[in-house]
């Protein structure tokens, strides 16, 4: 029999336009076009079912619902779970409202999660240290107290600081799907929730150690690294192993001829794919346990590869570019024809400077 | 008289009762409907009526129900939404009281034209007593053949589930009613899909209000052609307001749409007027998350013609000028009411009740909360005003559900209209915090 191939949909984003198999979602379409136009998202995580439409970070403007139906949506939607329909045409990084929007939910996110990067331990593999990088505003107008915790241990390897948690839900849906019997949970209501303690009991489990993994911020730490090193004193490597439980494929994080730490294989959207086992993660640090494979490939633009590659190399991320496009020389008489970067039209967006291009 | 189609025999002693219910003509709309009448014919009366759903959105009711998928081997739910708890709404848990006959006799109805076989009223936890009142009357009409294995022997079964809900007003929202119904913790599900396609356990559901529900009989028995020549435009039929706050005589009341607000208000039929000696300051129209509206706004639309107790004529001129008839809770605030304080007082229930699920809710809320509460105790600096508007404004339509713009529209609307009264309680900090202190500047009472 003749395979039929499925019809592929045509979805513009942000100008660009990308064919896509039906009931893709706007955030992988997104993706496949690339970093530049692929929306943040902060709850969202790809291997874990249910995940998403939470954290609203990648929230979109869908400008025209598809070919039949060209209306805009009366509302920004979260492209991580809506499908992509034929002829859909999405304005991501090109709509000032929807930068508004994300400006908003960087502030809304960090009301309550301290900016104590200096000491957290996630620093340099912040989820949340990148959007709000690219859409935070440098101070912030709450005045009131933070809500804060004490630091919790959820059996040998795990810390869970609640002070920063940003309740994404990741590491609920890990528990819940890797897990067996249901023991997570959030408990309360409001900003008053909390990631449930009986998540304890997910230390039962082998694969326990992937919410470490799966957490966007400092909150959920692995104690054997914990301040041990900054990350991009580190030398990621990826390795495996013959294991019994899980698929054995690692990153090992070395300083020096030590392995300090044992993570899963991230890919560039910082999701796990192949989730590891607590034997794996925890007790094996030795060169000797592990077939080296070779370098991990990292970001350019992030901070793990710092002092790693020339500067000029270093490609600008969305926020540097949108940083850049905002600046407004000053109005004054000196001779501004030196200065690199001009004032842009209110389209911006659409047209970045040309210094500024994405790599081809 | 005004017509009333849901409390005419409201005041029957024992109406509570089968017997007594029976004799004023109850269950004829499920003789006839279950007799005589085809479901699809059932929907298109519905339709024709034109009546909108009364729990505050307004969609209608018959083009929701037309939107319920029929798969093949799947059952269909219809679920009662009567988890009724906004501040000012308390209109449903009084029909429920008062006569739960006419909602059992609606759901029998609803549930044959769905082609549901089992449905669920879904009632707040806190209305104990009004569940046992439910349930004694699901157990009358059961004994009386209207319910249950072969209704009346026409080979319809229909089983009726009274629920009681956990007392979280978020579970009112639908998507949240039914994760809560399901047994799981009351989160807002995303949509779509929507629960006309799957709802209850994955399976087609249709989520309608008490008073939509009830309102099916009476357009069963009369025609859909009657229920929409009754109102005006496309607002027909009645609607039940529970009126609260300085006038007369609270309660709740049926009115025809397209009373006057002014006639409302001041007619001895309903209000009966502002409490004397007192003047109207503001008026929340349909519940406490719609926006708040002054006097003058209230009783006439921007362009001079009186405002009508209507779906279009209360929201007439968008959010500027205009506010929602939502689910008829109507609170009047006399002179003596400080917005302020009473927007507080709002933002404080959404706060305790947002859910926590989406970040702009569950941050913004509070947030906004809390400003306000620094505003009121005299503690508020210049910029708080602004910074509300822009939270209110960051918070609506970002979120999952609607009690979002829930929480945005009473605080944003309340600065739209009053903001020299935030501004007076920012500028005089000694004289706002004083018991009872209101402000009595340049206000356009009536």
């Amino acid at each position: 029999m003749e395979d039929v191939k499925p019809q592929l949909l045509k979805v513009t984003i942000d100008g660009i336009e990308v064919e896509v198999e039906p009931g893709t979602t706007i955030l992988q379409a997104a993706r496949k076009i690339g970093p530049d136009v692929a929306p943040p998202a902060m709850c969202y995580y790809q291997p874990l079912k249910g995940s998403g439409g939470k954290c609203r970070a990648c929230l979109v403007r869908v400008a025209a619902g598809s070919a039949k139906d060209p209306r805009p949506m009366p509302k920004l939607v979260a492209s991580c779970l809506t499908a992509v329909q034929d002829g859909m045409v999405v304005e991501n990084t090109t709509n000032p409202q929807v930068i508004d929007a994300r400006n908003g939910i960087v502030e809304f996110l960090l009301l309550n999660h301290p900016l104590d990067c200096p000491v957290c331990d996630q620093a340099g593999e912040c989820d949340l240290q990148n959007f709000a990088f690219d859409h935070g505003k440098v101070t912030t107008r709450y005045e009131e107290d933070r809500r804060t915790f004490e630091k919790h241990d959820i059996g040998p390897f795990i810390q869970l600081h609640m002070t920063r948690c940003i309740l994404c839900y990741r590491c609920v849906y890990t528990a819940d799907q890797i897990t067996e019997k249901r023991v997570h949970g959030v408990l309360g209501r409001g900003d008053a929730s909390e990631i449930g303690t009986y998540i304890e009991k997910a230390i039962d489990n082998d694969f326990s150690g992937n919410v470490i993994d799966v957490c966007p911020v400092g909150a959920l730490t692995d104690k054997t690294y914990r301040f041990k090193n900054r990350v991009w004193f580190s030398k990621p490597v990826d390795a495996h192993r013959d294991c019994p439980t899980c698929s054995g494929k690692v990153t090992l994080w070395y300083r020096g001829e030590e392995v300090i730490r044992v993570t899963a294989r991230k890919n560039e959207w910082n999701e796990v794919t192949e989730f590891i086992c607590n034997t794996c993660r925890f007790e094996t640090k030795k060169t000797s346990d592990w077939t080296i494979e070779g370098p991990t490939k990292i970001s350019r633009s992030s901070v793990i590869s710092a002092n790693k590659y020339r500067a000029d190399t270093i490609k600008p991320s969305f926020g540097q570019r949108l940083a850049a496009a905002e600046y407004k020389p000053i109005d004054d008489e000196r001779d501004t024809s030196q200065l690199t970067i001009q004032q842009l039209p209110p389209e911006r967006f659409a047209k970045l400077p040309s210094a500024m291009e994405p790599e081809p | 008289m005004a017509t009333k189609i849901l409390t005419e025999h409201i005041n029957v002693p024992g109406i509570e009762t089968f017997d007594v219910y029976r004799k004023q003509g109850g269950y004829t709309a499920v003789e006839k409907a279950l007799k005589t009448m085809t479901p699809e014919a059932i929907v298109e009366e519905v339709k024709k009526a034109g009546v909108r759903g009364r729990g505050g959105a307004g969609f209608p009711m018959g083009m929701k129900w037309s939107f319920l998928a029929k798969p093949e081997g799947v059952p269909r739910y219809l679920v009662c939404n009567a988890d009724e708890s906004e501040p000012g709404t308390f209109k449903d848990h009084y029909l429920m009281k008062h006569i739960p006959h006419l909602l059992i006799e609606g759901m029998i109805v609803s549930s044959f034209a769905l082609g549901a076989n089992k449905s669920f009223i879904y009632v707040r936890g806190e209305l104990m007593y009004v569940i046992r009142i439910l349930e004694k009357a699901i157990a009358e009409a059961k004994a009386k053949g209207f319910l249950g294995k072969n209704i009346l022997g026409t080979g319809y079964d229909l089983e009726l589930v009274v629920q009681p809900g956990g007392g979280a007003y978020i579970c009112g929202e639908e998507t949240a009613l039914l994760e809560s119904l399901e047994g799981k913790r009351g989160n807002p599900r995303n949509k779509p899909p929507f629960p006309a396609v799957k709802g209850l356990y994955q399976c087609p559901t249709v989520v309608n209000n008490v008073e939509s529900i009830a309102t099916a009989a009476w357009i069963v028995n009369n025609g859909g052609d009657a229920y929409a020549a009754i109102g005006i435009g496309r607002s027909t039929g009645t609607k039940l307001i529970s009126a609260s706050g300085h006038i007369n005589k609270p309660g709740v009341y049926e009115i025809e749409l397209g009373v006057p607000v002014e006639d409302f208000i001041y007619a001895d039929e309903w209000c009966g007027g502002i409490r004397p000696g007192h003047k109207f300051k503001a008026l929340v129209a349909g519940g406490s998350s719609v926006p708040i509206l002054p006097a003058n706004l209230a009783l006439t639309l921007a362009n001079g013609d009186k405002r009508l107790m209507t779906y279009e004529s209360l929201s007439d001129g968008g959010f500027a000028t205009g506010t929602m008839l939502g689910s008829g809770g109507f609170i009047v605030f006399d002179e003596t009411s400080c917005i302020v304080r009473n927007t507080w007082n709002f933002s404080r229930f959404y706060h305790h009740e947002s859910c926590g699920q989406c970040s702009p809710c569950r941050e913004g809320t509070g947030w906004m909360e809390k400003v306000l509460h620094r505003i009121e105790y005299g503690h508020g600096h210049q910029q708080d005003i602004d910074l509300l508007v822009d939270v209110a404004k960051k918070i609506e339509g970002n979120t999952i559900c609607p009690l979002g713009d829930a929480a945005a529209w009473p605080v944003a609307s309340a600065i739209r209209h009053f903001r020299d009264e935030f501004q007076w309680h920012i500028d005089n900090p000694s004289e706002a915090t004083q018991p009872g202190a209101v402000y009595r500047g340049d206000m356009a009472l009536v």
